[in-house]
C-alpha cells in the first residue's frame, strides 16, 4: 500500500475533524446540560420568574456553546479547506 | 514481519476480550459502589429498617451488574468463538466489538447506581412508600440500561457479521468506527439517564403525592437523555452496513474511523448535559408540583440547546462518511 504525502496529510485532516468535533462536543453537552440543570430548579423555586430565567439560561448556554461551534468551524475547515 | 491471518484474528478478539472486560468493569463497580455507600447512610438513619434498605440495595446493585455482565459475556464470546476466517477484516470486527461493549459498559453500570442509592436513602426517609419507591428505581435503571444494551447489539452483530469478501481497507477503518461510535457515545447517555432516575427516586421519598408526574418527567428527561447514545447506534448501522468501496489511500480509512470517533465522544457530552438538565427539573417538580407544567417546557428547551453539540457530531460523521 503506497502512501503518499498528499494521501497522509488528507488522512490527518480527516482524523482531526472527527477528533476536533468529537472531543470539542464533550464540554458544551456538559455545560449546558448543567446550565439548564440549575435554570430548572431556579424555576421550580419562583415559577413567577420564568420567563427571565429561561432567559437568562438560554443566554449562558449560547455562550457555553460558543466552544462547540468553534470545533464545529475548524473540524468543517479540515474537511473542505485544508 | 510476517505473521499469518488467524494469529492476528486472534491477537484481536484476545486483545478486544481483555479492554472489553477492563473497561467495562468500571462502570458496574462504581455504581454499585454508590448505592452501597448510600444504604450504608440509610441505615445509619434507620437501623431498624436495615432489612428493606439490604434487600432494595441488592435488587438496585443486581441491575447495574448487568452492565458488568454483558461485557463478561462478550468477552467470553471474544475468547473462545471459533473465528476459522481467512479474512483480516474478522480482526478488526473483534476488536470493535470489544471496544464497543468495553465503553458502553461504563455510563450504564455508574448511570445504575444512582437510583439505587437514593432510593436506599428514600426507604430510610419514607419506610411507608418502599413499594413505588422500587418499582420507580427499577424502571429508572432499566432505561439506564439500554445504552449498554445498545452497545451489546452491535458487538454481537459485529462478532457474527458476514464479512465475505468485502475489501480491507477501508472496511477495517468502518468497523473500528462502528465499535467506537455506539460504545463511547453509550458513556454519556448512561450517566445521564441514571441521574435523572436517583433524582426521581429522592423526589418521590420526598414527596409521596407527587410520583405520577416525577415518573412522567423522569421518563421524558431520561428518553431525550438516550437520544446522543441513538445517534451513536445510527453512525454505527451506517458504518457497518454501507459497502465502501475498495481504497487503498490512507485518508479514505481515517475518514471512517474519524467518523466514528467524532459521534462517539460528541455523544458523552450532550447525555450527561440532558441527564442534568432533567435531574434538575425532576428534584423540583415534586417540591412545587404546581410548576410541572413550566418545568417540563423549560427542561425541553434546556436540553434541546444541551443537544446540539451531538447534531454538530452526527453531521461531522455524516459528512465524513458520505461526502469527502
Amino acid at each position: 500500500m503506497a502512501i503518499e504525502g498528499a494521501d497522509i496529510v488528507k488522512a490527518a485532516a480527516f482524523i482531526g475533524a472527527g477528533l476536533a468535533m468529537g472531543f470539542g462536543a464533550i464540554g458544551p453537552g456538559v455545560g449546558e446540560g448543567f446550565a439548564a440543570g440549575k435554570a430548572c430548579e431556579a424555576i421550580g423555586k419562583k415559577p413567577e420568574e420564568a420567563g427571565l430565567l429561561t432567559r437568562t439560561m438560554l443566554v449562558g448556554q449560547a455562550v457555553s456553546e460558543s466552544t462547540g461551534i468553534y470545533s464545529l468551524v475548524i473540524a468543517l475547515l479540515l474537511l473542505f479547506v485544508v | 514481519m510476517f505473521t499469518d491471518v488467524a494469529t492476528i484474528i486472534k491477537l484481536a478478539s484476545f486483545g478486544g476480550a481483555g479492554i472489553c472486560i477492563g473497561l467495562g468493569a468500571i462502570g458496574a463497580a462504581v455504581g454499585e459502589g454508590y448505592t452501597a455507600g448510600m444504604a450504608n447512610l440509610s441505615i445509619s438513619h434507620k437501623p431498624e429498617r436495615s432489612g428493606d434498605i439490604m434487600k432494595n440495595m441488592l435488587v438496585g446493585q443486581a441491575v447495574a451488574e448487568s452492565a458488568g455482565i454483558f461485557a463478561l459475556v462478550i468477552a467470553i464470546v471474544l475468547i473462545f468463538m471459533d473465528a476459522s476466517s481467512t479474512n483480516l477484516l474478522t480482526a478488526a470486527a473483534l476488536f470493535g466489538a470489544g471496544i464497543c461493549m468495553g465503553f458502553g459498559a461504563i455510563g450504564s453500570g455508574i448511570g445504575s447506581g444512582y437510583p439505587g442509592g437514593e432510593a436506599c436513602l428514600g426507604l430510610s426517609r419514607q419506610p411507608s412508600v418502599s413499594n413505588r419507591l422500587m418499582t420507580n428505581m427499577l424502571i429508572g435503571s432499566a432505561v439506564c440500561q439500554t445504552p449498554a444494551i445498545f452497545s451489546m447489539v452491535v458487538s454481537l452483530m459485529l462478532i457474527f457479521k458476514n464479512i465475505g469478501d468485502l475489501p480491507l481497507a477501508p472496511t477495517w477503518a468502518a468497523l473500528l468506527g462502528a465499535g467506537i461510535s455506539t460504545g463511547v457515545a453509550a458513556i454519556g447517555s448512561g450517566m445521564g439517564g441514571g441521574m435523572t432516575a436517583g433524582a426521581s427516586c429522592e423526589s418521590i421519598a420526598r414527596n409521596p403525592e407527587t410520583l405520577g408526574r416525577v415518573t412522567t418527567t423522569m421518563l421524558v428527561g431520561q428518553a431525550v437523555s438516550q437520544t446522543p447514545s441513538i445517534f451513536g447506534l445510527l453512525v454505527s448501522f451506517i458504518l457497518m452496513f454501507k459497502t465502501f468501496p475498495e481504497s487503498s489511500t490512507l485518508s479514505a480509512a481515517m475518514a471512517l474511523l474519524g467518523a466514528g470517533i467524532c459521534m462517539g465522544f460528541g455523544g458523552i457530552g450532550p447525555g450527561i448535559g440532558n441527564g442534568m438538565t432533567a435531574q434538575g427539573a425532576v428534584k423540583w417538580v415534586s417540591r412545587n408540583i404546581e410548576a410541572a407544567g413550566e418545568l417540563m417546557r423549560t427542561m425541553l428547551v434546556g436540553q434541546a440547546v444541551s443537544q446540539s453539540t451531538a447534531i454538530y457530531a452526527m453531521v461531522i460523521s455524516l459528512v465524513l462518511v458520505f461526502v469527502v
